[in-house]
């Protein structure tokens, strides 16, 4: 099915344009008063199928995609990966079009696999979601962190956001540059050199080397979760040194011009990336990411459910 | 196509205070009383009724907002609209008496699908329909119990409710469609 408002996938937020990503978030809002209601539920999606497809471990865009179906009243199915099918050397397609067999509607898809989402779409007829493919989206992240934004500034046309971490696998860095640029935000990306991609000027960012220089220019920190297992790999020497050189402290956030909002995507490591006195201060708007979270993927599935009726002529059937 | 006007600026007034003295009459005063309007234009008119009651009684009523369309039926048949607009009703609704207010009454499908969506807000002790233009063509066994014009329509028609807050003056027009 094809929504006249997006089309028929969300595979990432480098193929909308600022209108489309706009539609999504001020259709965001009502849905935030939805989840505040004594009967947190809509009958918008009744009798549509979700799967949630989830080939790489999540626990909060998981919960938050299930929560979102649920308070639009559409049935669920949760796919782990290990101890099914996929274990025993099934492809993608093939689970997906066993799934479509059984008549679903949509499918929410993470993958290990940058681009996962957009070959699956274009070989199904359900709406794909992507909830992260490889470093190359994870979309409605980006589209709660710029709700959250546009929440605690009132715009986010001329505002200036901060990314910190390592930008060279993150997925998330990708969709809030795509999103953020696209609505007239000013983009910054701090981190070690070694974990920078190579030609992210070409997205139309500025490159910012030091800690230091992000807090004295942004509006906002985005401070990406480091991997663990970038140590092993040697992109950084240690955890005590990142948190050294790159960590967003309380002593670096006071030397700042003006108030900074912190977000960070979670899962938290404390005292490497973020220090625990900053991840719940005042500034912080990590909870409220995670609460619009829910109204963002709401927006998503709704505006996506809604199609045209003779989408079976289109597919050819 | 021809555009007739049914009701001007002071044809609106007098209707909506005959309607504010009927809510308050079939009621049997102000107690428990909260006055709900539908989106859009709905709101707009709930705020005036409310008002005008508020004028006569002396005493606060309370309103709230609706907005129905993730209750609609027909999301398949015509898509999404662009926006949802806000709801903001009480935090309960049992034993009010819910006075639901909208522009103009055609099918019945948005009082139903407001009446499926105050049920997911608690138990109101009743709940009265009051709308502001009865054009008839109704699919669904619903009524309005006070009503501002009521008039014969053809499918074809349309009824445009303009209110000064949103459209910069009060009119309700007929749109003939021509044959």
């Amino acid at each position: 099915m094809t929504s006249a408002a997006l089309g028929k996938d969300l595979v990432g937020l480098e193929p909308l344009t600022a209108d489309q990503i706009r539609l999504i978030l001020d259709t965001a809002e009502p849905f935030k008063e939805v989840s505040e209601r004594p009967i947190k539920k809509v009958p918008a999606l009744r009798g549509k199928t979700i799967v949630n497809l989830f080939f790489e471990n999540s626990t909060r865009t998981r919960i938050s995609f299930e929560f979102a179906e649920k308070r639009l009243s559409a049935d669920t199915v949760n796919v782990a990966t290990s101890g099914s099918s996929v274990a025993k050397g099934e492809t993608l397609v093939d689970t997906a079009r066993n799934l479509e067999a059984m008549r679903i509607d949509m499918v929410v898809i993470r993958h290990g696999a940058s681009g996962a989402a957009r070959f699956l779409g274009e070989r199904i007829r359900s709406n794909v979601i992507n909830a992260g493919d490889g470093k190359h989206e994870h979309p409605t992240q980006g589209l709660l962190d710029m709700l959250t934004l546009r929440d605690r500034f009132g715009r986010l046309e001329g505002l200036k956001v901060a990314i910190v971490g390592d930008i060279l696998h993150s997925r998330v860095a990708r969709s809030n540059i795509w999103g953020l640029t696209k609505l007239g935000a000013e983009v910054a990306v701090c981190g070690p050199p070694s974990l920078l991609p190579r030609n992210v000027r070409d997205l139309g960012v500025t490159v910012l080397p030091r800690i230091e220089d992000a807090i004295a220019w942004a509006d906002a920190l985005n401070v990406l979760r480091l991997q663990l297992e970038r140590m092993q790999a040697g992109f950084i020497p240690s955890l005590r040194e990142y948190n050294r050189v790159f960590g967003v402290t309380s002593e670096r956030l006071a030397r700042a011009p003006r108030e900074l909002a912190i977000l960070h995507p979670g899962p938290m490591n404390r005292g490497v990336e973020i220090d625990s006195d900053v991840a719940d201060g005042p500034h912080s708007v990590i909870l409220p990411q995670v609460t619009n979270g829910v109204a963002v993927r709401m927006a998503v599935l709704y505006l996506l459910a809604g199609g045209s009726p003779d989408w079976r002529t289109e597919a050819g059937e | 196509m021809p555009t007739t006007t049914l009701l001007d600026a002071r044809a609106i007034q007098r209707a909506l205070q005959r309607m504010a003295s009927e809510v308050v009459e079939r009621c049997g005063g102000t107690a428990d009383l909260l006055l709900v309007g539908i989106q859009r234009r709905g709101v707009e008119l709930a705020e005036r009724i409310g008002a005008l009651i508020e004028g006569a009684e002396g005493t606060a009523v309370p309103r709230g907002k609706l907005d129905i369309t993730l209750y609609r039926d027909d999301l398949q048949a015509i898509g999404p609209r662009p926006v949802v607009s806000e709801t903001r009703l009480p935090p309960s609704l049992d034993g009010r008496t819910v006075v639901i207010v909208d522009d103009v009454l055609y099918t019945g499908r948005t009082i139903r699908a407001a009446l499926d969506e105050f049920a997911d807000f608690g138990r109101p002790r009743r709940i009265l329909l009051c709308v502001l233009v009865d054009r008839g063509g109704r699919e669904l066994p619903i009524q309005p119990d006070i009503v501002g014009l009521a008039l014969g329509t053809q499918p074809g028609d349309r009824v445009d409710v303009l209110v000064r807050e949103l459209d910069g003056r009060d009119a309700v027009e007929l749109v003939r469609e021509v044959a």
